[in-house]
């Protein structure tokens, strides 16, 4: 397993490294924590001729608040998410999901960027994404633009990123007062992509659900946003039925593939066992 | 292709080398700077056999570039024991506590333990089994290594007081 | 004499120095390992080294049309590359396997399994040789691929091998299709068709063994130089059995055996992955005579997974006739081999199915039959005992999962069927009804110890509790408990039945003291993990009274250390522990004349003393053993010759046969499948315990291996022969998460033919553990009318069984 050969970048500012990408085309790819491509380079299923390490870029790292939005840097490791005790008392998901992916070291190198804007459905971070309803900060030779996480993917590696844009940023607003959310993710061991998985964000309000949303890792090809589930349990007490209702939804929407995790249809069933303990779950933080 | 210099501190010596940029990192190590006690078990960074300590972090070596490694502070298995060849207390708990059979998995594990250790000086069993889930080991079932870190998390936390003391 | 001693050393004090057997001595080889110290092949740098890599087939089942490597020549840095045509004339484009049958080097007309080798490129380093290997154009015509070894024989069927096809009579007998291997029987086949006949019960099922890999962290590697001046090849390598490669090198290559030179440097775990020859040896073998220069050739993971010695792909059909009482009254077992492509297993030449007879298992069946076919299919050559004796994890997992089916059918507790039918202590030395004689044994105190550990009644009732509360809805949890009797067969063996390609499969131990009391000792066996440096050591401490600091340990080097057949199947302690033992024990002998001489009495008035000869009623006067080692170089009796030293080849009078109790308890959430493993207690008894430490550690080593392959392992193939998943992404090897934490215990039955008693216990855990893990599984469904589920357990599978059950709503 020897990658092929190629030219070596190492940028420090944003805009070198858009105009890089704008100068070598399909032939450039960005690396920054490495571990989705240099292993897919190893195999030689990604041969890029120039490859531009984001790893210099001060600009994007950091976790900051803006006003009450969350502006994580894209070049923010796994490790780092983990490790951030504001982020983990504000938006504890992130770090709870985190914790789920790879491993100690995959995940000081593994970045939330890169996590996010490879495509790959088997990420964790995307599906945590469409539940909070991100934005995605952009740069590319046009300038800044910001898109929304529920409009991002559209199939396996397929993204709204232009092959000539940089996700910088991802911006997160707060969650509001009596809600919660949960990620639970079923794998068969550490270090593997989700046979299934939920994340889910849930408000209580007078013992009534209030707001809800639902979204799904790896059961199609691209992470899902079940918006049906979610809507449907506004109103609804928090309970094993209420649950049980949004597991069915969220459902019928999976298209997984059949792998060594299981045969579609188990995944499927899986999807909707992942939904309902992760309402469970946030729905007794919620309340706490 | 043409090749590119490099500079990084290994093992508290600076290194300076030319590579291919397709170079990884654990191959720099083991056949440009013959340090070979770092190994290559699966090539795909699941089984953690490359691993080093990177700038403060626990790394696969496998699935680095070296040029990405550019004027980092590198730690292998080599640097682990003092100069005078007193092995460090980690070394000493792994033979201590029977915490390796085959050896291959045993340099990256150490270096893990150690940065785990770094990290949490007085884990848990769960904590442990948790910290070192990036290393692979066919031989041992673990628990021997597990035992082993909570070994070494004693001496290294008794040395500390004495050094205090002094 | 000794006026000068101080103080004398307490015996216990004079005992402890020599951390002899029973002694939890600490490693030796930790030193260097710790330390990133360790050579292994792939550390090995030779002035001028290449590097060798393959390309490999994309297809199952493929004619090859054309191979086109001026692409891959012309790449700047390329040095050779090697097809079928080039090593033809050499007459090496085939070789030979342990099992009797030819295998391909390099394919030349057709491919037969996916990632076969095509074409060995070798290159000044790997990064050259690997986009070397890309270029190779390969125009292949495809053909219809055979996955499924039930297919096999179907008269329609796609015939693989072409280069036997009208061969009738294969190396075990005749072969009835062009996809047949052979069949092998034993047993007596009217006696057990009378007992089924005449059975008030029995009970029939397939057992599955799914094909699983046994995946050392290390893949296989070799690196060859051969001296054109001298004409002598020196080969390091991944090499389980060293010697056996060298003869089967030189028989290849025909340079002259003692021009061969192999080393087996240390060794990154072999599990019998390291046993077999393989294309990649042979090629840097051939690459390093081409260009004159040293050749390096290491696998990636994905190669070692998908063509180097996979394990198992048995299909057993297992009958069991009882009486209403649960009396086992006969046992009837056939087996579908799936050997893949070529038939590559590693098993002693006369043993087409190893030692699959076992499978009567540890207990008294009056009679039994046994027949196993093997077929070919489009799959990778292997089957390779993974971390067991020959065919003895299939066998042991084949019996204990039939006892618990049949248990099922009585309605008996499963510890309590085995109660009934476990061989008897008096009955030792106990002749079972396929042919082997078990050499001691105490069954029913350790299974009684083992309910005893873990409580067994009160798990039964938790058990039952939960199984109500399931079905009253109030919980989704279930309970399982596995349990397992096994008796293993290793220390192959005694040349009566045991030979590799003729050589009868012995080992030896060559011993030598030097003048100051250090001894070097050399052994036939290869350490990959076992810790022999240091146990070997004890041996030696123990038996001749010099301190295990003082030995060392060689292994591995074909000049140096005595022929022996390598180490697999348990066999290094009952075959070359035992050598080391006869080999002391001549050396003995030879100590106490010397011993006599010096302190002026006839040698039947001294008497061995732990470190020390000591004449008989008077412990003052003696000789240490340090003293009679320089005297024997310095001032040997007359008559004697001066030196100390000693070499045995140890013939082993039969094998030995481990046993052990295992439980395991599982807890199983029925909505995901997901199984956990609340309790795992493991009893083994291996004969004399060398150094407990170790054995505890091969029993955890060991566990792990069984709970990968029970929960998780298998390498797949689609319907057209793509092999899936080989990366360690896929392929279930636990990190210390899914781990569980185990629990020993142990009693003690020393072998009774073993000069010291000991028996082996390398691979008792994975045997006796993998089916207690599936009878845990299994166990969990059993009240809901389950009989068998097969192996791995992952989560989708155990879901889907339980849905098979109706209970996924």
């Amino acid at each position: 397993m020897i990658s092929g050969s190629f030219a070596f970048y190492r940028p420090h500012t944003i805009a070198e490294a858009v105009a890089m990408l704008a100068t070598h085309g399909d032939a450039a790819r960005l690396v920054a924590g490495g571990h989705s491509l240099i292993p897919m380079m190893k195999l030689r299923m990604a041969m890029p001729d120039h490859l531009i390490d984001v790893g210099g870029i001060a600009d994007l790292k950091g976790i900051k608040r803006d006003g009450s939005d969350w502006l994580i840097g894209a070049l923010t490791t796994q490790a780092e998410l983990i490790a951030d005790q504001a982020l983990a008392a504000g938006l504890p998901v992130l770090r709870e999901t985190a914790l789920q992916i790879a491993d100690p070291q995959v995940r000081n190198c593994g970045t939330l960027g890169g996590n996010i804007a490879n495509g790959d459905p088997g990420n964790d971070m995307p599906a945590v994404m469409l539940c909070l309803n991100a934005r995605f900060e952009v740069t590319g030779p046009g300038g800044k633009r910001s898109i929304p996480a529920r409009g991002f993917y559209h199939g396996a590696y397929v993204t709204s990123l232009a092959q000539d844009e940089i996700v910088t940023a991802v911006r997160i607003a707060a969650l509001p007062p009596g809600s919660a959310a949960a990620y639970e993710k079923l794998k068969r061991k550490v270090g593997d992509y989700a046979t299934a998985a939920a994340a889910v964000a849930l408000g209580l309000q007078d013992g009534k659900i209030n707001f809800c949303s639902i979204a799904l890792t790896n059961l199609a090809p691209t992470p899902l946003w079940a918006e049906a589930a979610g809507q449907a349990l506004i109103g609804r007490a928090p309970g094993a039925e209420s649950f049980a209702l949004a597991g069915r939804l969220a459902e019928e929407i999976t298209d997984p593939s059949s792998d060594a995790r299981g045969p579609a249809a188990y995944r499927t069933k899986m999807g909707g066992v992942m939904v309902r303990r992760a309402l469970a779950r946030a729905a007794l933080a919620a309340k706490t | 292709m043409k090749k590119s210099p490099v500079s990084m501190t290994i093992n508290g010596q600076p290194v300076e080398e030319l590579v291919e940029p397709r170079t990884l990192l654990i191959h720099f190590l083991r056949e440009q700077l013959n340090l070979t006690g770092a190994h290559i078990g699966c090539e795909t960074s699941h089984c953690g056999a490359c691993t080093i300590d990177l700038d403060g972090k626990s790394v696969k070596s496998c699935t680095i570039f070296t040029l990405q490694a550019e004027g980092a502070h590198i730690r292998t298995i080599e640097g682990m024991a003092a100069a005078d060849g007193t092995l460090h207390a980690l070394q000493e708990a792994f033979r201590e506590k029977h915490g390796l059979q085959c050896g291959y998995c045993t340099p990256g594990m150490i270096l893990r333990a150690w940065r785990l250790l770094q990290e949490n000086p007085d884990p848990t069993d769960a904590e442990i089994r948790f910290g070192i889930a990036g290393n692979l080991c066919r031989c041992t079932g673990y628990q021997n290594i597990v035992a082993a870190i909570k070994h070494a998390a004693i001496l290294m936390a008794g040395a500390q007081q004495k050094e205090a003391a002094e | 004499m000794n006026e000068m001693s101080p103080v004398p050393e307490s015996r216990q004090d004079r005992e402890a120095k020599l951390e002899g057997m029973g002694c939890r001595r600490k490693r030796v080889e930790d030193v260097r390992f710790t330390q990133g110290r360790g050579n292994y092949v792939d550390d090995l740098k030779l002035p001028g080294m290449l590097f060798g890599d393959f390309h490999r087939s994309s297809y199952a089942h493929a004619r090859i049309k054309s191979i086109d490597t001026s692409k891959a020549r012309a790449l700047p840095g390329v040095v050779a590359v090697l097809t079928a045509a080039d090593l033809k004339p050499l007459k090496l484009d085939w070789m030979p396997t342990l099992a009797g049958d030819v295998q391909a080097v390099l394919a030349g007309d057709k491919v037969l399994f996916q990632n076969q080798e095509i074409a060995f490129i070798v290159a000044t380093d790997r990064y050259i040789a690997a986009d070397a290997a890309d270029l190779v154009e390969v125009e292949y015509e495809e053909l219809p691929v055979l996955v499924d070894p039930f297919k096999a024989m179907l008269p329609d069927a796609p015939i693989l091998r072409e280069d036997i096809a009208d061969k009738t009579e294969g190396a075990h007998g005749q072969r009835r299709h062009p996809n047949h291997i052979f069949t092998w029987e034993i047993g007596d086949r009217e006696a057990t068709d009378l007992a089924f006949r005449n059975a008030a019960v029995a009970t029939k099922h397939l057992i599955p063994y799914q094909r699983v890999h046994p995946c050392p962290l290390e893949t296989c590697q070799s690196v060859a130089s051969f001296d054109k001046i001298k004409g002598e090849l020196t080969l390091w390598g991944t090499f389980q059995a060293p010697h056996v490669v060298r003869t089967v090198a030189s028989i290849l290559s025909s340079i002259p055996e003692h021009k061969i030179h192999v080393i087996a440097p240390d060794i990154g775990g072999g599990f019998g992955n390291k046993v077999g020859v393989y294309p990649g040896y042979v090629c840097s073998i051939v690459a390093s005579i081409v260009t004159g220069k040293p050749v390096k050739w290491v696998e990636d993971r994905m190669e070692n997974l998908s063509t180097t010695a996979f394990a198992r792909d048995y299909h057993m059909t297992a009958e069991i006739a009882a009486t209403p009482q649960g009396k086992v009254t006969g046992l009837r077992v056939h087996v579908l081999a799936d050997h893949g492509a070529f038939d590559a297993c590693a098993d002693p030449s006369k043993w087409p199915a190893g030692f699959f007879n076992i499978v009567t298992g540890s207990y008294d069946f009056p009679v039994a039959h046994v027949s196993v076919d093997g077929v070919y299919t489009n799959k990778a050559p292997g089957g390779v005992a993974y971390r067991c004796s020959f065919r003895v994890t299939e066998a042991a997992y084949c019996i204990e999962r039939a006892m618990d089916i049949l248990a099922a059918k009585l309605g008996l507790d499963p510890a309590e069927l085995r109660l009934r039918n476990l061989i008897k202590r008096e009955q030792f030395p106990y002749l079972s009804a396929l042919g082997w004689e078990y050499d001691s044994g105490d069954y029913h105190a350790a299974l009684n110890k083992a309910l005893d550990a873990v409580s067994y009644p009160a798990l039964r009732a938790e058990q039952k509790a939960m199984q109500a509360a399931f079905q009253r809805g109030e919980t989704r949890q279930l309970m399982g408990i596995g349990v397992s009797f096994f008796t293993e067969i290793v220390g192959a063996g005694p040349s009566k039945n045991c030979d590799i390609l003729g050589i009868a499969m012995f080992d030896s131990a060559e011993i030598r003291i030097h003048p100051t009391g250090a001894v070097i000792a050399r052994m036939g066996t290869k350490s990959q993990g076992q810790a022999h440096e240091t146990t070997y050591a004890q041996i030696i401490a123990s038996e001749i009274g010099i301190p295990a600091a003082d030995i060392m340990i060689e292994e591995g080097n074909t000049d140096t250390a005595p022929y022996g057949l390598g180490t697999y199947g348990s066999r290094s302690t009952p075959t070359a522990g035992a050598a080391t033992a006869m080999a002391c024990r001549k050396i003995k002998a030879k100590a106490q004349m010397i011993a006599a001489h010096l302190l002026e009495v006839h040698h039947d008035d001294v008497e061995f003393d732990i470190d020390r000869f000591v004449v008989k009623g008077m412990p003052d006067r003696f000789k240490t053993m340090k003293d009679i080692s320089w005297a024997a170089y310095h001032a040997p009796p007359p008559g004697l010759e001066p030196g100390l030293e000693a070499v045995s080849y140890y013939d082993p009078p039969n094998m030995t046969f481990p046993f052990g109790a295992y439980i395991c308890v599982m807890d199983i959430d029925v909505d995901t499948g997901v199984c956990t493993t609340r309790r795992f207690y493991a009893l083994d008894d291996c004969g004399t315990r060398i150094n407990p430490m170790i054995i505890e550690g091969q029993v955890h080593g060991g566990l792990t291996e069984a709970f990968a392959i029970a929960m998780g392992q298998e390498i797949v193939y689609d319907e057209i022969g793509n092999v899936q998943g080989a990366s360690l992404m896929d392929f279930f090897l636990p990190t210390a998460v899914e781990t569980p934490v185990w629990e020993t215990g142990f009693t003690t039955t020393p072998s009774p033919h073993h000069p010291i008693g000991a028996k082996g216990v390398g691979e008792s855990p994975n045997v006796g553990g993998v089916p207690a893990f599936s009878n845990a599984v299994n166990d969990a469904f059993t009240f809901l009318g389950s009989q068998h589920i097969a192996m791995p357990h992952d989560p989708w599978r155990v879901w889907k069984a339980a849905e098979a059950l109706g209970l996924q709503g």
